[in-house]
């Protein structure tokens, strides 16, 4: 019998062996003119310099009032640039503007434009391309998404409402190169936001003339260090260097050409095999992979997000504090990023994460932990505010989160720390992400997986969520004291009082527990050595305009 | 047969509006919302982009505007793209996944009939094992899996292919072949079970008695009767190839229409879940009907009904 088999299986290996060799046989020969042709790498080091990216999905709109999202916004922050802009060490300096002054009570902002600033198709930028754009992404009628990016300015919301006029709206061109801003309210992460592509100029004439011209690279215009060349839907683009950039002579790149390359896993291949020079995102084994080798070609950029459970404060017994913070203490976060995450991301025990200036040093580290993993600790907590709430153990419960082998295997991990260190029971549920935000918005679920990536470099973005009835307060967590605080940080034009202001009110939130922070994101990539000059700004895909090719 | 095809017609437009009514009313009854993020937006962008996009009209006058739309062939904007609609998506994506899965079917025909014919012949014998173990593989081993083994052999290892995109020919070859395992191993096993049967009848039988060669049973006789069933598949083969492969397209980067069926669910973009349906329905309808067409040339026996002797 064993004999039989054994030979059975000899069979079929060789089978599978012959198999193999015919078809290796097959497509070789049809391949071989192929050989010379393919990835050139050798022929572009004499000839302009070619950046090879990949863009992880088709970009849904390269116009800047109604972009959104990374992969709009990839292409835009290199074609577009805005009144500021931002050094590789993310200080913030003049963009399209030279200089500009702030009223005392900071709500009046003048920007004096450049004299040399150009369109790609050789207009002048001017004050008003920069109203007309704000304006343009604020009206109701554009529909944009981001238009809240410009809530800022006074009338804005109200104008974006339909309840306001144009005209009411704070910014105006006084003359082509001053541009006078008037905000609601003092905002002192103002000037950060002048970076942001919602913020981007539109040339006036272009649109005016041709309401599509976004849609297409033969009618692209754009004042950046970029021009787009060619947009093959769904396959590819090229962006080439602006001759009309002012800063022109500091720009190595002659060409950058992207694939769009849905497939993590292809994209990597891709890159193995000399198609791509730069890769993110990875996947994730890879990542981990990388990061274990500690490869020279991978680099880990710091991330403005921070992945988190909500805890729906309206459920029993999740709207007891101590039951939220016994939960979140029993889980192992070193573990999690290490070998489940696997991305070098960083165990989070607060929710802003690292990277954001505070008065002096990093807002991040300033504040330190602001609670510990601490298993003793977190077995009495859930006794008491089990007790508290006339229970004696906790209900089964449901965590949910939305499709994603990653999101998973978190979501398994916890629910394995929790049932080996407290002994509690839940099950797992998996749904789409529209339906998840569905019913996060209708309060209908229990714990859900989420994830917030700052729109601006400030605490605020992340400190913002959580105040009584905030659009983004899914937990629907309020506390009375924290939105006091919130509103002292949103008032106060003094940094100091500022920062203090939100450190106070982020220990608020890490006592309540309102939310369960897991961790904070990084951005793993991986990048050719022959490339230099990429730098991956907190809030943005890694930059190449000072990129060069060696 | 010209009544048939016109009542053919007419019943095709009559199925292709029942499908379109369920699809736009069922679409509209599954939770979740295209617009909705990470997050909720201001309630004023919100009733913006629903505006925008006559969300915010009863359902009764969306359905009216949509047919309206529809009959000037406009399938409507893409929610999710102000760049390309969805008439674009089609007109950009159909001719690449055509391209692809009609060399993807070109090759699963032609293999799989060969394989499917020398199996039946040698039943039971080496060459019979041989190819079934082959259809047992591509049907069991999931196109991705086959694609990423072939994109790691064939253009990472040994530099033979590019890994990804559509540039050249030499980037269709790997995803025609990574596409036309499955339908080539069905065809293969179809074939085989037919031919076995067809050989064992009586009038193959009769053939061979009246001194026919063996070469010219098989051919004229065996095989062509052999063929039916497997016409009768190639009609749904045909349509779900040549609309993409949503799983092929994605790993090997090619701007097909593949990604549309999953994606409009996926972001609930509604004018392009109704779109690709239809369109998706019109190419099945047009191929059915085309099959049924085919058999009486096949096999002249078979007559269409309404048609005078």
């Amino acid at each position: 019998m064993k004999k039989k088999l054994a030979r059975s299986l000899i069979f079929l290996l060789s089978i599978v062996f012959v198999l193999s060799g015919c078809f290796g046989g097959g497509t070789n020969n049809e391949s071989t003119p192929e050989e010379s042709t393919d990835p050139g790498e050798k022929t572009e080091e004499t000839g302009p310099k070619i950046l090879r990216l990949n863009n992880s999905s088709e970009p849904g709109s390269l116009h800047p009032g109604t972009a959104q999202g990374t992969h709009d916004s990839w292409i835009l922050e290199h074609a577009f640039e805005g009144l500021t802009k931002k050094t590789p060490e993310g200080e913030i300096i003049p963009g399209m503007a030279k200089e500009w002054e702030t009223s005392e009570d900071g709500l009046t902002w003048t920007f004096h434009l450049r004299d040399d600033i150009k369109w790609s198709n050789g207009d002048p930028v001017t004050a008003a391309d920069f109203e007309y754009a704000w304006k343009y992404a604020l009206n109701p009628e554009s529909a944009s998404t981001y238009a809240y990016q410009l809530y800022y300015l006074e009338g804005g919301q109200e104008f974006n409402e339909g309840k306001a006029d144009e005209d009411q709206v704070g910014v105006t061109a006084e003359d082509d190169q001053t541009l006078v801003v008037k905000l609601a309210q003092p905002t002192p992460y103002f000037l950060d936001l002048t970076s942001f592509y919602t913020y981007y100029p539109i040339s006036q004439k272009v649109q005016e003339e041709n309401p599509k011209w976004y849609q297409e690279a033969e009618s692209y215009v754009s004042n950046g260090a970029f021009k787009l060349t060619e947009w093959k839907h769904k396959e590819s683009m090229k962006l080439e260097k602006n001759e009309h950039y002012y800063e022109q002579d500091k720009i190595k790149l002659d060409e950058v050409h992207f694939v769009i390359i849905d497939d993590e896993n292809t994209a990597w291949q891709m890159y193995q095999a000399g198609e791509l020079d730069l890769v993110y995102p990875l996947p994730q084994d890879v990542q981990g992979q990388l990061l274990a080798n500690n490869d020279p070609e991978f680099v880990k950029g710091p991330d403005l997000a921070v992945y988190y459970f909500n805890f729906n404060n309206e459920v029993k017994p999740f709207n007891n504090p101590k039951v939220r913070k016994a939960l979140s203490m029993a889980i192992d976060r070193q573990t999690i990023v290490e070998h489940v995450a696997q991305g070098g991301q960083i165990p989070a025990y607060s929710v802003v994460p690292p990277g954001i200036p505070d008065v002096s040093g990093d807002y991040q580290e300033n504040t330190g932990n602001l609670f510990e993993e601490n298993l003793d600790e977190a077995k009495k907590l859930l006794e008491e505010g089990l007790a508290e709430e006339g229970m004696d153990q906790l209900p089964n419960f449901t965590l949910t989160y939305n499709t994603s082998e990653g999101h998973k295997a978190i979501a398994e991990a916890v629910q394995e720390m929790w049932r080996k260190n407290l002994g509690v029971e839940m099950t797992l549920e998996n749904v789409e992400f529209q339906v998840k935000l569905d019913r996060e918005k209708a309060g209908d679920y229990t714990i859900s997986r989420a994830g917030w990536v700052g729109d601006y470099v400030d605490p605020m973005t992340f400190i913002d969520l959580w105040v009584t009835d905030g659009p983004y307060n899914d937990a629907n967590w309020s506390n009375p004291e924290y939105d006091k605080l919130v509103e002292v940080a949103k008032t106060t034009m003094d940094q100091e009082e500022r920062m203090n202001a939100m450190h106070e009110a982020e220990k608020i939130l890490m006592d309540e527990m309102p939310i369960l922070p897991v961790y904070f994101y990084t951005k793993p990539f991986t990048v050719k050595p022959h490339v230099t000059g990429v730098y991956t700004p907190i809030n943005s895909y890694p930059q190449f305009i000072y990129a060069d090719i060696e | 047969m010209l009544k048939f095809a016109l009542k053919r017609v007419g019943l095709a437009l009559l199925t292709l509006w029942v499908i379109i009514t369920l699809t736009f009313l069922l679409m509209h009854n599954i939770p979740g919302n295209p617009f909705a993020q990470e997050g909720t937006m201001p309630k004023a962008v919100y009733e913006n982009l629903q505006s925008y996009y006559n969300l915010d009209k009863p359902l009764l006058v969306q359905y009216g505007l949509y047919l309206q739309s529809l009959l000037q062939l406009d399938f409507g904007p893409s929610l999710k793209s102000s760049s390309i609609s969805v008439n674009d998506y089609i007109k950009s994506g159909f001719p690449v996944s055509l391209h692809l899965g009609t060399q993807a079917m070109l090759i699963a025909i032609t293999f799989g009939l060969i394989f499917g014919v020398i199996a039946s012949l040698n039943r039971n014998k080496w060459p019979d094992y041989l190819s079934m173990v082959l259809a047992i593989i591509g049907i069991s081993v999931p196109n991705f899996i086959l694609a990423t083994i072939l994109i790691n052999y064939f253009a990472v290892e040994w530099q033979l292919f590019p890994v990804a995109t559509w540039k050249s020919w030499s980037h269709t070859v790997l995803p025609s072949i990574a596409l036309a395992m499955m339908p080539m191993a069905y065809i293969a096993r179809l074939m085989r079970s037919s031919m076995l049967e067809v050989l064992s009848q009586d009038y193959i039988l009769t053939a061979k008695a009246k001194g026919l060669s063996r070469n010219k049973v098989i051919l004229k006789h065996a095989i062509r009767n052999a063929m039916l069933p497997v016409v009768t598949v190639l009609g749904i083969l045909i349509a779900n190839l040549v609309t993409g492969s949503f799983i092929i397209e994605s790993i090997f980067g090619i701007p097909g229409m593949g990604e549309m069926f999953v994606k409009g669910i996926f972001n609930r973009d509604y004018p392009v879940i109704l779109g690709s349906t239809i369109f998706y329905s019109a190419i099945l309808i047009f191929l059915i009907l085309i099959v049924d067409l085919a058999y009486t040339w096949i096999d002249p026996r078979i007559k269409i009904s309404g048609e005078r002797k």
